[in-house]
């Protein structure tokens, strides 16, 4: 294996459809309109020597390296600047050019380090490489006059290091924040000799407004900007492309390695969905797989009162296999089920749901869906006939409007914010529709043209009222609507959101935004030109989630946006593989491909694979899990991938399910908080030390490629595969790609879908078959995969969960940039340093009320239960309304929520939680007995045979 | 009481009577025939045996708590047993 070599064209490709044709070196290229002189020579093979450009940049024409003679033409333009002209003649190595680019190269060097043998990217410097391209042999000028080449270091970011002694003032890290980040946290300042890159106003790193996202770091031509592990480890001499285990943007990256040890993981410019961005956690916090706290061996105990004792690998699954058949012998076959995870792959999520449906033949599994977006799995499926977002991300290159519902992608999307963000600084309008002031409300060359700040629990109102103004202002795409969807359900819609109750000025009174507001976003969303909506957990997590995701649905088919780029309805996916873990059947009504498990056709088509009849009636979700664990009638449980502890709603009650259990298995890399109720812990693997899919918010599905051996032993494939046949249900696949098989034999939408043709593509987005082998971009281009597009009655009811004196304020949560869900994984890396703990955001007018200052310790209680954090005073949130995260153990912001959820999937309502907020001195009896408890179950008495 | 112990919540029982009142609300816009088809739908399509089993019993016994809507979908699903 050698390094993934990226050509690097220089300046970005042009979008222009006509052609032009010039020589270079006496050789003809035929290029796009607008292409520059460097990149059109990079095609045909050339490479001009460069500092300053790099394709993912706008040239900058700065470095005076890339010239280059042009017949007709005086002097000696730069070829990153100029671009092509028809019959153009370029020469790109002359006597003059050379004598000039030394020249050039002869200044550089005579103010950088001759440290080439221990600077750390030695090899991977394109300065060095920059000085063999233009025969550099001496330096007539000395370094006895003033240089940089003494300046001082900047360590404090955790990820990297900043040596301005080694900068060449190229300006490539600055332009990377600005147009590939979109941060704009850094500039050059001073001028001439006192140029110098500083992160905002000349302060470290770690203080700027730095995100951390590598843009700069991968920027960077010289040294200057280092990843600390090449610095420690030294460059890498292998690479293998690879998806990111984090959100679901589901970038590409580079896992740049040095034997079996990561060194880095470098953004994949080829990816087509980051287009070789990233973001702090998938570019640097995977330092979680070789934590000292990952559990390694099995581990098994009779009760949750004992410490944990090691095992083998065959008494694990012996014992979790029996155990299980002993519980569904004693109380019958429905008393056991399981969680597939959104961390996991397809192929590892599909065996999951096989295993419980033939294995322990029942239909008793759920997914972390359930708890994010399974509201959207039904709402879009109830108006488009498919539970997908519509389009990918290369989408909103094109919109002119674009609608953020309920969603932060700054801090839980970053990589596809940036891609928001760059389209809207070329002049898209923004919507935001949020309780809160997001980021993307007010930044660096970007204003929402409308932030509706809804009372939280009202979006199903404020988005019934913009359709009522749609249709009363006659702003409804009549041939849209006439030739996609149902008419009698379009007039019956029409007539209801056209009722006086749904008018701006009486939705005014429910959700708190103004009348005007509500008018002009719907006007700007209905004649802006193309109309994208992106929303997330913030519709989703509600009792009316379902309602919102089909109000959302109904505005895009009422104003024709929908079936071309630019458009379209995109769930923001919180998880890696959310989108994979729906698809492959992870719910307890449908088997894969979203068909229901009463289909007598469908089960047929199972049974005859797999060799056993499924069950035709639906199975428990999560919640009705534990409901009927502390009913008593459901004793087993085997979770993949997920702290249902921590994650879900009413912490207490989850406990007390859990508890009521007579065997939860749990498989995982960390002792999770619900592992602190298990008795069996199966050590799983990472994704780095795997091979399978993950399929992002975009429907894209993308290879997982191993670049290490499991340290547990077992790919997690393997371990699921080693329970069934424990339990009697054989499995015998000896690669993730025959699972894939198996599934696309079983799916419709993935007929078209192997491991070699992802291999070859790169990536497809199902659906993948016969009908669409490339697979498909954009979504329902000439009818909705249910025929016609259905419009539904969205009628709001506001949610039970009401304040009133006891508990007057609103909580509702998100997450940081930094962490990522529970925080398993990132909080055992240097992500911490940017997020140590869950803070409670509370409007000054509401602080000063209670006497809360910033920092203090407050308590916050709700009916479901009380915990204690940190305040922090801000009036990012509206009064009334509170906020937190869920990133942290000790917080267990979950204690608090509630148990109300979406009338059609049980989602629970995250969102809304009423809730009291008081001075406090420190944790709750609750938190100091649930540390006690935890440090108690995490006891284990090692085997020494597996030592 | 230890405060690791749960606080009072809803019975599974009380939580299935809430359930499909939620899903009678949800549909309460359409005329009141489909509306109640709807929701007797729902129930059929994505509750598990046993919860099925709990508010037919429930509704055996009255059907207290029920709203008018949810009240007839579940009469419809016992039609349907």
């Amino acid at each position: 294996m050698s390094l993934v070599e990226e050509v690097d064209y220089g300046t970005p490709a042009s979008r222009a459809k006509e052609s032009v044709t010039l020589t270079i070196d006496g050789q003809q290229v035929k290029v796009p309109a607008g292409t520059s002189i460097l990149r059109a020579a990079s095609e045909l093979g050339t490479q001009i020597p460069k500092l300053c450009a790099t394709d993912s940049l706008q040239a900058f024409g700065s470095c005076r390296l890339c010239l280059v003679e042009v017949e007709g033409r005086a002097g000696a333009p730069a070829s990153c600047t100029t671009p092509v002209a028809e019959g153009m003649v370029v020469r790109t190595q002359t006597k003059k050019l050379k004598d000039l680019r030394k020249g050039v190269m002869e200044l550089y060097i005579s103010d950088h380090p001759l440290d080439c043998l221990t600077c750390a990217a030695n090899g991977d410097c394109e300065l060095q490489d920059m000085a063999g391209a233009v025969g550099l042999r001496d330096v007539r000028y000395g370094y006895a006059g003033e240089n940089h080449t003494k300046q001082e270091k900047d360590q404090s970011n955790p990820y990297f290091d900043f040596d301005p002694s080694k900068c060449i003032v190229c300006s490539r890290c600055v332009r990377a924040c600005d147009e590939v980040q979109g941060t704009l946290a850094l500039t050059i300042q001073g001028r001439g000799f006192e140029s110098k890159v500083s992160p905002s106003q000349n302060e470290l790193f770690l203080d700027s407004e730095c995100v951390s996202c590598g843009a700069c770091v991968q920027a960077c031509p010289t040294a200057t900007l280092s990843e600390k592990s090449v610095v420690e480890i030294g460059t890498p001499e292998h690479s293998v492309v690879t998806t990111c285990a984090y959100c679901g943007v589901g970038c590409s990256f580079k896992a740049e390695m040095r034997g079996e040890e990561v060194v880095r993981m470098v953004p994949y410019k080829d990816g087509k969905a980051n287009r070789g961005h990233s973001c702090v956690k998938g570019r640097f916090a995977w330092g979680y797989a070789t934590h000292k706290e990952r559990i390694l061996n099995p581990m098994i105990r009779s009760s949750i009162s004992e410490p944990w004792r090691e095992v083998s690998w065959e008494e694990a699954i012996a014992y979790a296999a029996s155990e299980f058949k002993r519980i569904q012998e004693k109380y019958g076959r429905l008393a056991v089920g399981g969680v597939t995870s959104s961390r996991c792959t397809n192929e590892e999520t599909f065996l999951v749901q096989k295993l419980i449906r033939a294995a322990f033949g029942n239909n008793n599994v759920d997914t972390c869906a359930r708890v994010c977006h399974s509201p959207t799995g039904y709402g879009l499926k109830t108006a488009f006939g498919t539970s997908a977002g519509t389009q990918d991300f290369d989408s909103v290159e094109d919109s002119d409007v674009i609608m953020i519902i309920g969603a932060n992608p700054t801090e839980g999307h970053p990589v596809f914010a940036s891609r928001m963000k760059k389209r809207l600084r070329q002049g898209a309008k923004l919507i935001v529709v949020d309780p809160r002031r997001i980021d993307l409300v007010r930044t660096p060359h970007i204003e929402a043209s409308y932030h509706l700040p809804l009372k939280p629990g009202t979006n199903v109102a404020i988005l019934t009222a913009l359709a009522h103004v749609i249709v009363t202002e006659g702003l409804v795409n009549k041939d849209f609507v006439a030739q996609r969807c149902d008419a009698d359900d379009f007039a019956a819609w029409a007539e209801f959101v056209s009722r006086p109750e749904h008018s701006p000025d009486v939705v005014e009174k429910q959700s708190g935004v103004p009348a005007d507001l509500i008018r002009g976003a719907a006007r700007l969303y209905a004649t802006g030109g193309n109309g994208a909506i992106y929303y997330g957990l913030g519709v989703t997590e509600h009792s009316q989630g379902s309602t919102t995701v089909m109000a959302i649905a109904n505005l895009a088919m009422a104003t024709g946006n929908l079936g071309r780029r630019g458009v379209g309805v995109n769930p923001l996916r919180g998880q890696n593989n959310v989108q994979g873990a729906c698809d492959m059947g992870s719910f307890p009504h449908e088997v894969s491909g979203y068909r229901h498990i009463s289909d007598d056709a469908t089960r047929a088509l199972f049974a005859k694979e797999w060799g056993r009849e499924l069950d035709s009636e639906p199975g428990l979700r999560i919640p009705n899990m534990l409901d009927a664990a502390v009913d008593g009638v459901f004793k087993g449980m085997y979770i993949q991938g997920e702290d249902i502890l921590q994650s879900d709603p009413n912490t207490k009650h989850v406990a007390a399910g859990l508890s009521a259990m007579e065997c939860v298995v749990v498989h995982d890399l960390f002792l999770n908080e619900t592992a602190n109720y298990a008795h069996v812990f199966l050590p799983g693997s990472t994704f780095l030390e795997k091979n399978g899919t993950f399929t992002n918010a975009e429907r894209r599905i993308q290879l997982v490629r191993k670049v290490m051996t499991p340290l547990n032993g077992y790919e997690d494939w393997e371990i699921t595969q080693l329970l069934s046949n424990a339990l009697g249900f054989p499995m015998n696949y000896t690669h993730p790609s025959e699972i894939m098989d198996e599934i696309a034999r079983l799916t419709p939408s993935f007929a078209g879908v192997s491991f070699a043709k992802i291999d070859e593509m790169g990536s497809v987005q199902w659906p993948c078959n016969e009908k669409n082998p490339e697979g498909s971009p954009i979504m329902h281009i000439e009818g909705f995969a249910r025929g016609k597009g259905k419009f539904m009655l969205t009628e709001y009811v506001a949610t039970d969960e009401k304040t009133g004196p006891r508990y007057p304020l609103l909580l509702t949560t998100g997450r940081v940039l930094s962490q990522y869900n529970v925080g398993a994984q990132t909080r055992r890396t240097e992500n911490v340093v940017f997020h140590d703990e869950d803070l409670l955001e509370i409007h000054p007018h509401d602080a000063e009320n209670r006497g809360v200052k910033e920092g203090d310790w407050v308590k916050l209680a709700s009916r479901a239960g009380e915990t204690t954090l940190r305040a922090t005073i801000t009036d990012r949130v509206a009064p009334g309304v509170v906020y937190t995260t869920f990133h942290h153990p000790d917080t267990q912001a979950n204690v608090v929520t509630t148990e109300f959820s979406d009338w059609a999937t049980n989602c629970p309502e995250y969102k809304v939680t009423a809730v009291q907020v008081s001075p406090s001195n420190g944790p709750t009896n609750w938190q100091k007995q649930y540390e006690e408890q935890a440090a108690a179950s995490r006891r284990v008495v090692e085997l020494e045979a597996v030592k | 009481m230890s405060d690791l112990e749960p606080e009072q919540t809803l019975s599974s029982h009380d939580k299935l009577v809430y359930m499909a009142n939620q899903i009678g609300k949800a549909f309460s816009a359409e005329p009141h025939d489909a509306a109640v088809a709807a929701a007797a739908n729902h129930i059929r399509l994505y509750w598990d045996p046993r919860m099925r089993r709990i508010i037919l019993e429930h509704l055996d016994k009255g059907g207290a708590g029920l709203e008018p809507i949810a009240l007839e979908a579940v009469r419809a699903l016992k039609g349907k047993k």
